[in-house]
């Protein structure tokens, strides 16, 4: 006869907080322990990054920038898993995390230099905690899980958190790093943003089960949580968090949301999806709800909510305003300067060919 | 030190950099209490510990990922790819990540990847492959395959050492080849060594053809041939110098290599010597290596693979120009 395997993880701190269908519960909101000031920070930043994404898709329309994929309607995921962490927690993204990194303090003008083609990597991942975007799907969980491998091995308390789609789950990079965390119990915290859609493939023909119930076949707990709420992100990410931070392993969150905008600019979702789709999710707004229920708690009024308001309206105008200022680094610096630490002999070579011609042209 | 085999001086060489450095880490498939499957990694886990010398699941892409994530978090991995024919499931993380994290982030890679590579082992398929141009076409990776014990423990200890990426080619059919090692001895990534002087043809290779060079030499000196055989020892940077030294002596090149011909890193050697020493030609550039088929059942590998007699004939070719 088999063995008996005990797959489901008795030490679960988040479920508890959550109903059912993935709602935060009542008591666990009223738990939270955060300030007005805190709770209205939470609604400023959804705010400042929305607006940060708007004003970077008018770039796009523009021709400044080269490509834009919008995270409209992923705020409350963005905003509550950083919320969640400690500074020191590194967060490994992937593409479409703008606004985690704007809530890490990245300039969000730096960073659109990337996707205005004048730089690799705008900025130092040691500085703020947070990896360099990564585009192949789902290859930088690989990254989170070997990173936490290493806060365990160096007896750090130092949590990650890695942060991907829907589509990131068929990937077997995906399932390999799944497996290697459970294995070695790696303090990360897997969040998945399902937003419904991988450029133009619907969840439904992305995967036939429940993204969040694999992680028992890892060998550590999942949950499907409401993702458009803010304070359910952030208390489902706090809790993981402070069980990895104990030794417990790895915790995998399926945050529900919707890609309210295209995948990018380059994308045209009228080809594959219905307005009607579209307006039940509008209903569950992210920045809306929290709005309303700060309002109905009365933590926030009008003046403080045009505060904001205008807050978002001078940062996208400065966000612009240094982003077309911005000079890149000279051509030889920008294409061979950060290749190698130690670059041979040939390459450096080659870097004065390349400087001498344009010298010489 | 008395005469050592490739596989211990690996081995050796290994064990001196866990000890010297706290942040290497060993890790693959089967590489803890079984010490790998060509033993290379015997008895380090017992020496060092489960948390510097690990099994890993069966899984290359992975192995590979989380050696990116643990040189972010400041280790020294030295992941182990049990055969060449399965470092492709592990290929977009070393081409997308491994050789182009540093130019995105700043953040360096010092990442030594092993590779057991090469036929003449009698294998079955997916465990005689060389994959090497693969990687030298890849920016932000270096690439050696050490010929010989020595060069072996020393080039290993150069790529931990390296802040950059390195794909460490071992020569499974090499391992169980003694030589003295000294551990003092220094090998610079980018330099390769000459192997024989000789004055006719100037025969490179690299890893397991080497010996094969070597072998030819000695045949054709028997006929008042005389082969002059650079040992690469690195792939990239290619180490341009020699090769033009020699050719200003021999005036002839053949390249030699298990890789098939097409799309191999000899035409790259071939192309650069072309650049740098037409003027020094007096035959063309010819290149010895498989032909251009999948890796043959391994009854069949003898033909396939460079022999003495078809790097004879090329140096026949090469001598009978001018």
């Amino acid at each position: 006869m088999a063995d008996v395997v005990e797959v489901v993880a008795t030490d679960d701190p988040v479920r508890p907080l959550f109903s059912p269908a993935g709602e935060l519960t009542a008591a666990a909101r009223s738990r939270l322990g955060l300030s007005q000031d805190a709770l209205r920070d939470l609604y400023r930043q959804m705010v400042l990054i929305r607006r940060a994404d708007q004003e970077a898709l008018n770039l796009q329309r523009q021709g400044e920038l080269g490509l834009w994929g919008q995270f409209l309607g992923q705020e409350a995921i963005h905003v509550g898993a950083v919320a969640a962490l400690q500074p020191d927690d590194w967060i490994f993204p992937s593409y479409r995390e703008f606004g985690m990194a704007m809530c890490r303090g990245i300039d969000p003008a730096d960073m659109l230099t990337w996707f205005r083609g004048l730089s690799a990597g705008p900025w130092d991942p040691r500085e703020f905690h947070f990896a360099p975007l990564a585009v192949p799907v789902a290859s930088q969980v690989p990254h989170a899980v070997g990173f936490a491998m290493g806060s365990r091995f160096k007896k750090s308390k130092d949590v990650v958190l890695g942060t991907f789609g829907d589509g990131a789950t068929s990937k077997g990079d995906w399932h390999e790093a799944m497996n290697f965390a459970g294995v070695f119990k790696a303090p990360v915290i897997f969040l998945c943003q399902n937003n419904h859609w991988a450029i133009s493939v619907p969840l439904a023909k992305q995967t036939a089960g429940s993204i969040a119930e694999r992680a028992q076949g890892y060998g550590f707990p999942g949950i499907r949580i409401d993702g458009n709420d803010v304070l359910g992100v952030l208390a489902a990410v706090r809790g993981a968090a402070e069980r990895a931070r104990r030794g417990d392993g790895p915790y995998l969150i399926e945050a529900m949301t919707y890609r309210m905008g295209a995948h990018t600019t380059s994308d045209d979702p009228s080809r594959y999806r219905t307005e009607t789709e579209l307006q039940a999710w509008s209903v569950k707004d992210p920045v809306g709800r929290y709005r309303a229920w700060l309002e109905g708690q009365g933590i926030i009024d009008g003046a403080a909510i045009k505060t904001i308001g205008d807050e978002g309206e001078s940062m996208a105008h400065a966000m612009r305003t240094r982003l077309l200022a911005f000079t890149p680094a000279p051509p030889g610096e920008v294409i061979f300067g950060r290749v190698y630490a130690r670059p041979p002999d040939s390459f450096l070579e080659e870097r004065e060919e390349f400087e001498a011609s344009l010298e010489s042209s | 030190m008395e005469a050592v085999t490739m596989a211990k001086a690996i081995n050796l060489s290994l064990r001196d950099a866990l000890a010297r450095d706290e942040d290497v880490l060993v890790f693959g498939e089967d590489v803890g209490a079984l010490g790998g499957v060509f033993r290379i990694t015997d008895g380090l886990q017992e020496a060092f510990g489960e948390e510097r010398v690990f099994d890993t699941p069966l899984a290359e892409s992975t192995i590979i990922g989380v050696a990116v994530g643990l040189a972010l978090r400041g280790f020294k991995p030295v992941p182990e790819i049990q055969f060449d024919g399965f470092v492709y499931s592990g290929f977009d993380q070393i081409v997308s990540h491994v050789a182009k994290y540093r130019n995105r982030s700043g953040m360096s890679m010092p990442i030594t990847i092993r590779i057991p590579f090469g036929g003449h082992i009698g294998a079955v398929e997916h465990h005689s492959e060389s994959p090497e141009a693969y990687f030298t076409h890849t920016a932000g990776l270096k690439v050696v395959a050490p010929a010989t014990p020595g060069d072996a423990y020393a080039l290993l200890q150069s790529a931990i050492a390296d802040p950059d990426p390195v794909i460490f080619f071992e020569p499974k059919a090499r391992y169980y080849v003694k030589e003295e090692v000294d551990p003092k001895r220094e090998v610079l990534i980018g330099r390769a060594r000459l192997a024989r002087e000789g004055t006719g043809v100037s025969v490179i290779a690299y890893g397991p053809t080497v010996s094969v060079a070597l072998e030819a030499a000695k045949a054709a000196e028997k006929e008042n041939i005389s082969l002059e055989v650079i040992d690469l020892r690195t792939l990239s940077p290619l180490d341009m110098a020699t090769i033009i030294e020699s050719l200003r002596k021999t005036h002839r090149a053949i390249i030699v290599h298990e890789a098939p011909v097409f799309g191999g890193f000899g035409g790259e050697i071939a192309a650069r010597i072309a650049d740098d020493g037409f003027d020094l030609l007096e035959a063309p550039v010819t290149r010895v290596g498989a032909m251009n088929t999948p890796y043959p059942p391994a009854r069949f590998e003898k033909l396939y693979l460079p022999d003495v007699d078809r790097i004879l004939e090329a140096a026949d070719v090469a001598l009978a120009y001018g």
